[in-house]
């Protein structure tokens, strides 16, 4: 299979197009911007719309419109961008709309910089906008990772009737890499939307709604919704298990970070550290099982993120005070090396021996 | 057996659920939902037409018209109506909107969908005050009118000036059908009616963007009877608010 050099934002913009998307609504923000320019030329070859929103509050609410009216449609994103976007997000939810939402994350709070950041994970994982809800997130390590992710992203949104985020960062956004599309759906093949807007003809007409006045039907709308979260929790998790079998030293690392982090690791093995990695790439779903399945042999944990601590809360859950966890954090944009984290696991290694 | 037939003059339209409406006694909602669902019947687009309902009076809008239906965020219609045109060019995309909606909170949806030109159609009902939320001043509100965010009235030196919406949507190239109507009297009723056709005509033949605003009384939130609220709007609300069409008129 053809293997072809791009970079993560148009790899990202070129594999939602092969997942079936014909449909993308966004609003310039660094550091992502190819991702609209590719689409603005690609979309029109494959019978699409590529269109620019007046902002991400249009653009998303563009998204919306389209999935109503039953196509698969996306937007893409960084931080800033995100946070307006979460009415829209929180919107669809609420009516029951897939689409995907692409996170090229930079650092902040505010405008922050356009440095490549892991600060937006609680956001993502947690909800993000008003009501209970959850999102499947999911974390790409690699542009093909990213590539793969984002046809796993569209059917998961579809089959949830649920937005899909891909939280990315700028590193996944900018760099290059060789990459391989092994997939290319025809969406005029993908099954009809039973609930989709396309008029009332032989047919009585629908509704696309989040409001419900009645407290006792909104409750129950909320039980139907969490019944579909809790069906994603158990059927949508996704992580990968780096050197386990005998490590003592386990590092947590999602994204760019878990990219870094195995060469730290393969280095520090070299030396005859026993370490390895937890790399959850379902974010939300948050993948405990692997936790639970290496504990025993694992003596303490390191999460890594390119941020203050987010994803460490849901490490603790995970650990549940059963081993010691280690942080190591780097906000605001700025990212590790492999010796950094390197030697954030021999100073582990020589505290446990002491 | 009788041989005579009887040839009904008047009837609820096809396009008008058989329900009872969320609107005050006296609002004007009710009969510009009567005039969009008699010319979806006459235009025969029942079948490929949806409404975007807004936040505000209308947000139960959807519950009265017998089309396809999607309830956006406060002030977003237009952008959820482009992304489903986007996707359906033959549909006709309606968004039907208050002045809380549409000149408040929404107006960046608004300008741009109308600037794109987008294929679009949107009502736009000014009752002069967020009506939902109860009388609150919005954009629109008169110079010295109370509302109950204005209990002195409103005052341009703290709130600025009412947006003249429709004139504003006029000095956009991309629109083709801007006007302003009301719906006090029978022959201003008719007028509105041909308005909203010519809107909706702009879209069903693919020229463009269409935008009808129309002047609606509030009793409830104004504090008055229906009586009082229509001779209230004539004297108050047309002078301030020129009833005309700016864009595709005979005279343009």
């Amino acid at each position: 299979m053809e293997r072809v050099l791009m970079k993560g934002t148009e790899a990202c913009a070129e594999a939602a197009i092969k997942a079936g998307c014909r449909y993308f609504f966004g609003y310039p923000i660094t550091p992502q911007n190819e991702v609209a320019s590719y689409m603005s030329k690609r979309m029109p070859e494959v019978g699409g719309v590529y269109l620019q929103g007046e902002s991400e509050l249009a653009s998303i609410n563009m998204v919306m419109g389209a999935s109503a009216a039953g196509a698969r449609a996306m937007t893409s994103s960084s931080s800033p961008g995100i946070s307006l976007m979460q009415e829209g997000i929180s919107y669809m939810v609420g009516c029951q709309l897939p689409g995907v939402i692409v996170n090229f994350v930079r650092g902040g709070p505010g405008l922050g910089g356009i440095g490549p950041a892991q600060s937006d994970y609680l956001q993502a994982t947690k909800g993000g906008g008003h009501g209970d809800y959850n999102l499947v997130v999911l974390g790409p390590s690699s542009i093909q990772e990213l590539v793969d992710l984002m046809k796993d992203a569209f059917e998961i949104a579809d089959r949830y009737r649920n937005p899909v985020l891909i939280l990315a960062d700028g590193i996944i956004g900018q760099m290059m890499e060789a990459v391989q599309f092994k997939f290319e759906i025809d969406p005029t093949t993908l099954p009809d939307k039973t609930w989709a807007l396309d008029g009332a003809k032989g047919r009585t007409k629908r509704l696309i709604n989040s409001l419900d006045l009645v407290p006792e039907r909104l409750e129950q709308h909320n039980w139907n919704l969490q019944a579909k979260f809790a069906q994603a929790a158990e059927t949508e998790l996704r992580w990968e298990e780096f050197l386990l079998d005998d490590a003592e030293t386990v590092l947590v690392c999602f994204g760019t970070v878990a990219r870094i982090a195995k060469k730290a690791i393969e280095n520090a093995r070299q030396k005859g550290i026993k370490v390895g990695m937890i790399r959850p790439i379902s974010l939300w779903p948050f993948p405990q099982a692997p936790f639970q399945k290496f504990m025993a042999g694992a003596k303490r944990f390191l999460v890594v993120e390119m941020n203050a601590g987010q994803m460490l809360q849901d490490v603790r859950l995970a650990v549940c005070c059963q081993r010691p966890i280690r942080f190591s954090g780097k906000p605001g944009g700025t990212t590790f090396n492999p010796e950094m984290i390197e030697k954030l696991i021999w100073d582990l290694e020589e505290e446990g021996s002491k | 057996m009788s041989t005579q037939t009887y040839r009904p003059l008047y009837q609820r339209p096809k396009s008008l659920s058989p329900v009872r409406n969320s609107y005050c006694p006296g609002c004007h909602h009710g009969i510009i939902h009567r005039l969009l669902a008699e010319l979806i019947d006459e235009l025969q687009i029942q079948e490929r037409s949806v409404i975007v309902a807004p936040v505000g009076c209308s947000v139960l809008a959807y519950n009265f018209f017998e089309i396809d239906a999607i309830q956006a965020a406060h002030g977003r219609a237009p952008a959820v109506a482009t992304g489903i045109k986007r996707v359906h060019p033959e549909m006709v995309v309606i968004t039907y909107q208050g002045d809380g909606d549409l000149a408040a909170i929404g107006t960046a949806e608004i300008v741009h969908a109308a600037n794109r030109g987008e294929r679009i159609t949107t009502v736009f009902v000014n009752n002069a005050n967020f009506g939902m939320t109860g009388g609150q001043m919005a954009p629109t509100t008169l110079i010295g009118q109370k509302t109950e965010t204005t209990p002195e009235g409103r005052d341009p030196l703290r709130n600025g000036f009412p947006i003249r919406v429709a004139e504003m949507i006029a000095s956009l190239t991309g629109p083709v059908y801007v006007a302003r109507v009301a719906v006090y009297t029978p022959p201003l009723v008719a007028k509105a009616r041909n308005s909203m056709k010519k809107a909706l005509l702009a879209q069903i033949e693919g020229r463009g963007f269409g935008f009808v605003e129309i002047l609606s009384t509030c009793p409830t939130n104004w504090g008055l009877t229906p009586v009082q609220a229509t001779k209230w709007l004539e004297e108050n609300m047309v002078p301030y608010y020129p009833l005309a069409e700016f864009v595709g008129g005979p005279q343009t």
